[in-house]
Formats: C-alpha cells, sequence, structure tokens
C-alpha cells in the first residue's frame, strides 16, 4: 500500500488552518472587543486571559503558511503575490498587536493609551485581511503558466469586504464567549452582552456570506447541487435544485445553526462555557461550507492540490517528522492550556 | 521573466525590503538565542546553590529577553511570508526542496518556543520550580534548533548539492541527508552560534559595567551591585573563552567559502586578479566599473597565507568572472573588515577582562568598565556586517551557481512593493523605537528592578510577566 502524500498533506494543512482560525480566532477576538470594555483593568484582565498562549496561537499560522510553502509551493508561489496588499495588512496588524502585548504594559500613561490603541486596531486590521484574504481565495486567481496572472486588486470586492465583516464578527463571538469561561462578575456580565451582539451579527453575516456565495459563484452553488442560470435582475433567472447532492451537505449548515443554538440558548441559561464550545462548531460548519465549495483546489479555480504538491520525496520526509512530533504539540499545548485553565482573578499573582 | 523596467524596479524594491527586515529580524534571534540560554544556566545556578542573586538576575533578565522575543517573532513572521509575497518564484522553483527544512523549523522549535514561553513567563506560581526550570531549557533548546533549520536552508542557498533540475525548471532533491548537511552548514552553524552567544555575553557585561560605572561615580552601593557583579564576571569571562574560538570557526567558515564560493572570497579580499601569492588587502576601495581598488594599503606576500592555502597556489579573482556574474565587492569588502575589526576588539575585551579578574581588580578598573559599556552593541554590529558579508558575498545568484536573484522574484507591480517596503519602514520605526526605549528603560533600571515584587496588588497592572507595577498608572489613567 503506498500512501497518497498529496491527500495527506491537503488535510494536514486544512487541519492547521482550522485549529489557527478557531485558536487565534479568540485571542484575535479579545483584541477586536477592546474598544468596548468599560475600564483600563477590564482591559488588563482581558489581555490576561491570552497572554500566555498567543503566541503558541498564533504558531499555527507559522505552520500553515511554512506548511504550504513546503507541501505545495506551487500554490504559495501562486497566491501570495495574488494576495500581496492583503497579506501585507495581515503582517502589520500582527506586528502591532504581538508586541502590544509586552509594549502595553511596559509604557506610560500616553504611550499606554497608545499601545493599547495599537492592540484593538492591530487585532481588527489582522481580522479584515484575513477575511479579504480569504474571500480573494473563495472568489479565484487568475493563473498562467502556474503564475500569478491577476491585478493587484483582484481582491478587493464588495464579496471580499463581506466576508471580512463575517469573519470580523466571528472572531469577535469567539472572544465574546472565550471572555465568559475566563472572567468573572462584570467583566463576564458585559462579554454576555457582546456574545448575544456578536452572536446576532454572525447569524446575519453568515448568511448573506452564503447566499453571496452561492449567487456570484455559479460554480460552488452546483457543488452544492444548486444550479443557477440567467440573469437575477430580469425574467431570465432560473435554478434547479439536485436534492441529492444538497441534501446531504445541508448537514454543515445544521451544524452551523446547533452552534448558534447553543450559544444562544446555553447562554441564556447561565452556562460559563458552552458558549465557546457553540461558537467553535459555527466556525467548523463554516470552514466545511466554504471548503465543499473549492475542494479539491488549493488554487481556486487553477490549481488542485495534486497539480500544486511538492514531489513525493519531500512530502514523505516531513510526513514522518510531522507523525512523530506533532502528536507531541497537540500534547503539549493540551498541557500549556491545562496550566492556565479556570477563570482568571483579577487579583491574583498571575504572573509569578 | 519579462525584463522591462518595471520588473527591474520591482526586483530592487523587493531586495531592499528584504535586507531590510531582515536585518531588523536578525538583531533579535542574536539576541535571544544567547539570553535564552543564560536564562537556564541562570535559573539552573539558582535552583543548585539557592543563591537569591541568581534569581534575581533571571528574573530581571528575562523582561528583556519577553520584550526581545516578542519582536524577534513578529518580525519572524514577515520573513516567513515574503518568500511568497516577494519571491514567489524561488519557492516555485526550490520549495520542494527547502520547503522541508523550513517546515521542519516549525515544527521542532517555534511550536517548543512558543508554548513554553508562555510557562516561562506566566507559569512562575502555576508550576513547581523544577518544571519550570525545564519550560526555561526547552525554550532555549527551541531558539537553537531555530537556527539550525535556518541555518541549514541558508547554507544551501550558498553550497547547494544533493538536488536536481527537472525539465519544467523545478528543483527536486535526490538526498535530503546532503542538502540539510551541505558544506557550509557546519561552520556557518556554529559561526552563528558562537555570535549569538558572543552578543549577548556584550550586552550583559554592559548593562553590569554600567551599573558598576553608575554607584563608582557616585560613590555608594545601590542596590543590584552584587548581581551586577556576579553577571559581569559570568559576561566577561563568556567572551574571553569564545571571542577568540570564534576567530578559529570564523576563520574556518572563510576557507569553506574559499573552496566553494571563490567568487565571494574573491569580493571579500578585493581580489580582482586571479593569481599566486595573493597580497592582504587591509583597506581600499573597490570599484567594479574600474575593476580595479582604489587607495589600496596592502601587505603583499601574505594573502595565501591568510587564506591557509601554499604562497604558489592560484586563488582566484574576480576577472574569473564575467561581470554579470561577480559580486558586488564594497559591501562583502567593508563589511567583512569592520566584523574582524569588531572581532578582535571583542578578543581584547575579553583577554584584559580575564587578566583583570584573574587579578581581583576587574570591579575596580573603570577604564574596563567604560570598554566593556561601549562594546555592548558590538555583537549587533559584527552580525549585520557578517550577514551582509554572506548574504551580498553570494549575489547575483540567490541559489550560488544555479539560480540568479532577478529570476527568483514575484510577478508583482512596482507599486506594490513600494506600498509595502513604506508600510514596514513605518511599521518597523514605531515599534523598533518603542522596544528599544522600554528595553533601555529597564536596564538603566539594572536588577534592582526585579527585586520588587508584584504588590501592592492595586497597583499592580497586569498584561506583562513579572510585573513591576508602574508607579504612574492609576485605575482612572487611560489605557
Amino acid at each position: 500500500m503506498t500512501l497518497d502524500l498529496p491527500l495527506i498533506w491537503a488535510g494536514l494543512i486544512a487541519t492547521a488552518v482550522l485549529l489557527y482560525v478557531v485558536l487565534d480566532g479568540f485571542d484575535l477576538g479579545v483584541g477586536i472587543l477592546f474598544p468596548f470594555a468599560r475600564t483600563p483593568g477590564e482591559r488588563d484582565v482581558m489581555m490576561n486571559t491570552i497572554a500566555p498562549v498567543w503566541d503558541g496561537n498564533e504558531t499555527w499560522l507559522v505552520l500553515g503558511g511554512g506548511g504550504l510553502l513546503a507541501a505545495f509551493p506551487l500554490a504559495y508561489s501562486v497566491l501570495m503575490p495574488a494576495l500581496y496588499l492583503p497579506v501585507l495588512l495581515m503582517l502589520a496588524g500582527l506586528i502591532l498587536r504581538g508586541v502590544a502585548f509586552e509594549f502595553r504594559f511596559r509604557a506610560r500613561n500616553r504611550g499606554r493609551k497608545f499601545w493599547t490603541q495599537m492592540f484593538a486596531g492591530g487585532s481588527i486590521l489582522t481580522a479584515v485581511a484575513q477575511g479579504l484574504i480569504l474571500g480573494g481565495f473563495i472568489q479565484g486567481v487568475t493563473v498562467e503558466n502556474d503564475r500569478f496572472a491577476g491585478g493587484a486588486f483582484d481582491w478587493f470586492t464588495p464579496y471580499t469586504l463581506l466576508v471580512a465583516a463575517g469573519l470580523v464578527a466571528g472572531y469577535a463571538l469567539l472572544g465574546s464567549t472565550w471572555l465568559m469561561m475566563k472572567t468573572t462578575d462584570n467583566l463576564h456580565g458585559d462579554a454576555r452582552r457582546w456574545t448575544v451582539w456578536g452572536a446576532a451579527g454572525v447569524t446575519a453575516l453568515l448568511a448573506a456570506v452564503s447566499v453571496a456565495t452561492l449567487v456570484i459563484h455559479p460554480r460552488i452553488a452546483a457543488r452544492w447541487g444548486i444550479n443557477l442560470g440567467g440573469n437575477i435582475f430580469d425574467d431570465t433567472y432560473w435554478f434547479m435544485v439536485q436534492m441529492e447532492t444538497l441534501l446531504p451537505l445541508l448537514l454543515i449548515p445544521l451544524l452551523g445553526l446547533i452552534g448558534l443554538g447553543i450559544v444562544f440558548v446555553m447562554g441564556r441559561k447561565g452556562s460559563h462555557r458552552w458558549p465557546f464550545v457553540g461558537a467553535l462548531l459555527v466556525f467548523l460548519s463554516g470552514y466545511l461550507g466554504l471548503a465543499a465549495g473549492f475542494a479539491p483546489y488549493v488554487v481556486p479555480y487553477a490549481l488542485d492540490f495534486r497539480q500544486a504538491a511538492a514531489p513525493d520525496n519531500a512530502l514523505g520526509l516531513m510526513l514522518v517528522g510531522t507523525a512523530i512530533i506533532l502528536p507531541l504539540i497537540l500534547l503539549y499545548t493540551a498541557w500549556v492550556y491545562y496550566i492556565f485553565r479556570g477563570k482568571i482573578d483579577a487579583e491574583a499573582g498571575y504572573h509569578h | 521573466m519579462g525584463s522591462s523596467s518595471v520588473d527591474f524596479d520591482a526586483l530592487l524594491l523587493s531586495r531592499l525590503q528584504f535586507a531590510f527586515t531582515i536585518a531588523f529580524h536578525i538583531l533579535f534571534p542574536a539576541f535571544t538565542i544567547g539570553l535564552a540560554a543564560y536564562l537556564a544556566v541562570l535559573e539552573g545556578l539558582w535552583l543548585w546553590t539557592r543563591r537569591e542573586a541568581f534569581k534575581t538576575l533571571y528574573l530581571f533578565w528575562v523582561k528583556i529577553f519577553a520584550l526581545s522575543f516578542g519582536m524577534g517573532v513578529v518580525s519572524g513572521v514577515v520573513l516567513s511570508y515574503q518568500f511568497g509575497t516577494n519571491w514567489s518564484e524561488f519557492i516555485r522553483l526550490t520549495g520542494g526542496v527547502i520547503g522541508p527544512l523550513l517546515a521542519y523549523e516549525v515544527l521542532t522549535a517555534f511550536f517548543l518556543e512558543a508554548s513554553f514561553l508562555g510557562v516561562m513567563l506566566f507559569g512562575w506560581k502555576k508550576v513547581g520550580p523544577k518544571l519550570h526550570f525545564t519550560a526555561t531549557v526547552l525554550v532555549a533548546v527551541g531558539t537553537t534548533i531555530s537556527a539550525f533549520w535556518i541555518l541549514s536552508a541558508n547554507s544551501w542557498m550558498q553550497t547547494p548539492q544533493g538536488f536536481q533540475i527537472m525539465a519544467d525548471g523545478r528543483f527536486q532533491a535526490t538526498d535530503y541527508m546532503q542538502v540539510i548537511f551541505n558544506p557550509s552548514l557546519p561552520s556557518r552553524l556554529a559561526h552563528m552560534l558562537l555570535a549569538a552567544f558572543i552578543t549577548t555575553a556584550l550586552v550583559v557585561g554592559a548593562a553590569s559595567a554600567w551599573r558598576l560605572l553608575k554607584d563608582r561615580s557616585a560613590g555608594v552601593k545601590t542596590e543590584g551591585w552584587s548581581e551586577s557583579r556576579i553577571s559581569l564576571v559570568m559576561a566577561v569571562g563568556l567572551i574571553a573563552v569564545l571571542a577568540p574560538l570564534q576567530l578559529i570557526v570564523g576563520h574556518e567558515s572563510g576557507m569553506v567559502a574559499h573552496q566553494h564560493q571563490p567568487s565571494k572570497t574573491a569580493a571579500i579580499e578585493g581580489y580582482w586578479e586571479t593569481r599566486a601569492d595573493q597580497p592582504l588587502h587591509l583597506f581600499g576601495i573597490p570599484d567594479r566599473g574600474a575593476q580595479k581598488n582604489h587607495l589600496e594599503i596592502s601587505i603583499p606576500g601574505i594573502g595565501n597565507l591568510i587564506q591557509g592555502v601554499p604562497r604558489d597556489e592560484v586563488i582566484k579573482g574576480l576577472d574569473s568572472w564575467a561581470r554579470a556574474d561577480q559580486p558586488p565587492p564594497l559591501i562583502p569588502f567593508f563589511g567583512f573588515r569592520i566584523m574582524v575589526g569588531l572581532g578582535l576588539l571583542m578578543i581584547g575585551l575579553g583577554l584584559w577582562g580575564a587578566v583583570l579578574i584573574w587579578r581581583k581588580r576587574i570591579f575596580h578598573s573603570p577604564w574596563f568598565l567604560r570598554f566593556a559599556l561601549v562594546m555592548g552593541p558590538s555583537g549587533f554590529l559584527a552580525v549585520l556586517a557578517g550577514w551582509m558579508v554572506t548574504e551580498v558575498g553570494r549575489q547575483p545568484w540567490l541559489v550560488y551557481g544555479v539560480l540568479r536573484t532577478r529570476d527568483a522574484v514575484s510577478p508583482v507591480t512596482t507599486g506594490e512593493v513600494a506600498i509595502s517596503l513604506t508600510a514596514y519602514v513605518l511599521v518597523y520605526s514605531v515599534v523598533f523605537t518603542a522596544g528599544a526605549i522600554f528595553i533601555l528603560r529597564l536596564l538603566a533600571e539594572g536588577p534592582v528592578a526585579a527585586r520588587i515584587e508584584p504588590e501592592p496588588r492595586r497597583q499592580r497592572a497586569p498584561g506583562t510577566p513579572l510585573a513591576k507595577a508602574p508607579e504612574d498608572t492609576s485605575p482612572g489613567d487611560p489605557s
């Protein structure tokens, strides 16, 4: 039996990206919610809930990028120039929010206020840029002779802006449910309110993105068994649904609805933890829903994962190390989360 | 690739951008690799001897580590994406060969560092002292593993082997052991790790010397003086051993370049003429247009000796290559001389310090302390100079002899690169200026900063490891 190395690597990178989105998602979300905190003390606590883990969370982004480079160099070499400016925005955002953890504490007075704003602004900028990247990815990339051949602003469309708004709301929901789980008292109460707003925003934007994706990209709609034709603004418009394709895929949005239900119902019942689980399910649903539209492409809709894969000996070499090291990484990452489990006490000697 | 002037501008700006971002980035690994090891030693000594001074030093330097490491992480993420945004042809062609090396860096080093950094900075009361020490050691190990993979990838670009070029122009590895353990890796890795340790020792030594000088001029012993004495001796002792060793390792690295990258050696030495019995050029201004050096100051007859080859052996000059294949010699030539000059000063510092330690006079020699103080940033300068030598000396190749830099650039527009370069200059100016101010402020406070426990709690502003409350923060502050 021989291993299907490109398929395994496509799965591994997809998993790394999903882990990145939910892990860094909640700590980016905390940054997005920063402007809504009532006091500097609350912001301190919010930051403390993520300070020990954010760096590890962000490493999944480096693995996603590095893994794409190594396993699918062709995809990496097409996507990065295609998304040049949004990637720049994301990196600028990550720099500003990354250093803010230390700088905000070291700074005094005006400097402290500045780095507070940089943490919030950097988090929002990162989330927006990642939304533009995601939107630009889904709407497809122009490729000629294995090279990017589109324009510098192809990623800037109403559709990508809508996706960006959706991702910001999604991260905010992850952040607010994370804070519900990790905080007490007034801040916990605020986090509950943010969760209601966040969940409402996510519901609306997720629905809008879903509809927009299906209407704007007939190719994706066909994947879902929905064939569209004609012009949506006149009588020539038609569509046809293939139930045997659509029905099994409807489990994906159902998962999202269950997630939102958990957020609303369990949040109302006073649960501290279930809303976070619900938010994770919403992200899983959104992720699978998008993946169903563009798989098996790694550069939609030009290169599939087999065309873009590195030679088998490269994939094999990396798989050996990954099979040994990735379980270890998951193990000690889980251990670190375990060490820092439970509620943050604003007065506790947390840093010693 | 097309050859219009627009492409050329994007190429030039991409090169500028890479040089700018990597020059900033390298400062932090150069410091944190050594500092992580130093922290592991301090914590180990504290656990072993239970002397409070070691803990105080640990708590002091770990704050500086946290700031430096954070800046290293964010500037490093930029680089890992820049391969794709600006050098996509490089990855398209060689990704199958060096991609696994970069992936292994993430798997074996980044996660280790990032995860255990959290425990190291914030877990002081969450885990026992031994587990905390383990976390510190793992962070130090992670930084070193990271250096291994990056040096392996970069050394492969200098001395490529173990690959073949397929019909479509893409590279495929034929033997990864040859790729990873390429000829220049051992000497270059040793050279870089030594440079990191020496850089850290120079900073620690300078900070300690500054504190002792301040006390001396005030005529008092302020809190932290005994810790500063300990760290001064540790730093100077390390420099005394490592700086001479670095001269030997650096020479070895030069020998490897002489063998595998003769055009780099010719640029470094300012050799235009291929001949036996080369001179040693102490000074000169290499001029590519005139294909000669101006204002040469040379010692004839010893060039071959310095290169470690017999006097009658022919050493290639830049005239052995077509002009398009010559590296631009100005930066390698001067970068090398700056690096070696600083290295000799470091050896001098180490030897002088060793003599003073032996004669028990090191704390009472103001001229030595002043020398140690001004040498504080010299490690960073030498590291920058050395990397410029090796990277510019490799030109016009990105992968020596097989892939030209100009054939590796992304199909992006000049406008895009101009925007990104401007953005990086702006963001880095703000971030690294602020970071430098915070680090210098901590250094000025000295080890006493670590003594202050995070009480009283109401004043303590969280958001950082090992917190000391800024006195001027009250609950009403905007933050």
